[in-house]
């Protein structure tokens, strides 16, 4: 279980928000909605631990994640904005890389598995990443939700620039994974289709 | 923690560096042409006075290996952090100072092993004794570590900021000195005939030093430049 306590933040001068109390139960989704600017991707990295909050704290399981740290680090998959590929690297190779960094090694039949679910068929995933377009590359980094094995996704806008198709592939994704028991935490812009039973909304008014 | 997976962690990330290294080979060997060209251009320079080619072949071998270091240590995070490799770094369940070694260790076998193989034949043009090469040798190998792991805390201070590239020479710069005196010292003596080994000590301890202190600077840095 995922809970924030009284957190608060502030980037600059500006307080984005203030008092925010929320728990994420295993088997449901956390979608933070909002205006741009309003604090949703601030506080997804909260949620990750990359930016200390001002106040208040994250409880993962009852415990500090601060306190956690690299314990932390490995209950989670966190997908940002950035795609975290390189461009000079194939897909594959951009997915076999991350995983084996993350703790999760997989072997290239796993990787070309998750990235042909993801819609990444042959050819394309033994061509340079930078060749490819944006939504290609953006599946290039989702793919990982199929190798993963981490309890709490942090996904960062997952739909951006994916096609109509695509966006229901990952979605049948999350659903399986908040089906075995999994939490996640998702900033977006778009509707979830998703059953309300497993989805909470939180609505940043910045 | 286990151990195997530290090593796993550290594994992954010389493979991936190597392998771009690899596919970006005229990045890789832009430091070396540096060094050879820099050093190359001094006897063309001073002229071809043995005695004088061999009182300043050292410090002028020395001083070109540490600038190139520097050249390209400026940028070993900027690529990860605009791409977003360094956010997933800095979530991986390793410590951050673990990853650190593996990233400067694969640039330093990308940037600075080069260098300490090619001195030799550089130093043959300072008219270098064949015992001077071989302290000359062993003063890179000790020292340019030294250089990557120091110039890594500057590099991951200076990140996100425009014009980094002066930045982190002038904040590393004055830790450089240390590790050039000793190196170019060690040449020197062992030219003079008192041998190198008090200053390849010294060399070794700034090494350990640097390998022990270093890794924690720079993680604390990223995690700041990320924030």
């Amino acid at each position: 279980m995922l809970q924030a306590v009284t957190l608060s933040c502030r980037r600059g001068e500006r307080r984005l928000f203030s008092d925010l109390t929320v728990k994420v139960e295993p088997g449901t989704l956390l979608a933070i909605v909002g205006e741009n600017g309003s604090g949703k991707t601030s506080l997804l990295r909260i949620f990750s631990s990359l930016l200390p909050p001002e106040d208040g704290s994250v409880l993962w399981e009852g415990e500090d994640i601060q306190q956690l740290k690299e314990l932390y680090s490995g209950q989670l998959t966190y997908i940002g904005h950035l795609n975290g590929i390189k461009d000079d690297l194939t897909p594959l190779e951009n997915l076999m890389s991350a995983m084996a960094l993350a703790g999760e090694a997989c072997s290239q039949t796993e990787a070309q598995a998750a990235l042909e679910a993801i819609g990444l068929k042959r050819p394309i995933y033994r061509l340079p990443s930078k060749v490819l377009s944006q939504g290609q590359k953006r599946r290039v980094a989702l793919a990982r939700l199929w190798l993963s094995t981490r309890p709490l996704w942090l996904l960062d806008e997952p739909f951006t620039s994916l096609d109509a198709a695509s966006t229901g592939i990952v979605t049948e994704r999350l659903h399986a994974h908040l089906q075995r028991g999994g939490l996640g935490v998702l900033v977006t812009h778009q509707e979830v289709d998703l059953p309300t039973d497993r989805l909470q909304r939180l609505r940043l008014t910045g | 923690m286990s151990r195997s997976s530290m090593w796993g962690a550290i594994g992954g990330i010389v493979r991936r560096d190597l392998l771009l290294a690899m596919r970006r080979r005229s990045d890789a060997a832009m430091s070396v042409f540096f060094l050879v060209i820099v050093v190359s251009l001094f006897p063309l320079g001073v002229g071809p006075e043995p005695a004088v080619l061999r009182t300043i072949g050292p410090g002028v071998l020395w001083v070109a290996a540490l600038l190139a270091c520097l050249l390209s240590l400026a940028r070993v995070f900027t690529a990860d952090y605009v791409d977003g490799t360094l956010e997933q770094m800095v979530l991986v369940p390793q410590p951050l100072a673990v990853l650190v070694v593996g990233k400067v260790f694969a640039h330093w076998v990308i940037s600075g092993l080069p260098i300490v193989l090619l001195s030799p034949l550089l130093g043959l043009q300072f008219g270098l004794s064949g015992e001077s090469l071989g302290v000359l040798v062993m003063s890179l190998l000790l020292g340019t570590p030294a250089l990557s792991m120091i110039g890594a805390i500057g590099a991951a201070l200076v990140l996100g900021v425009r014009g980094s590239g002066l930045l982190v020479a002038l904040l590393v710069l004055p830790l450089y000195v240390p590790v050039l005196i000793f190196g170019a010292g060690a040449v020197t003596s062992s030219m003079a005939g008192i041998g190198g080994e008090a200053n390849l000590s010294l060399l070794g301890a700034c090494l350990v030093l640097s390998l022990f202190l270093a890794p924690w600077a720079t993680g604390a840095a990223l995690r700041i430049a990320l924030e």
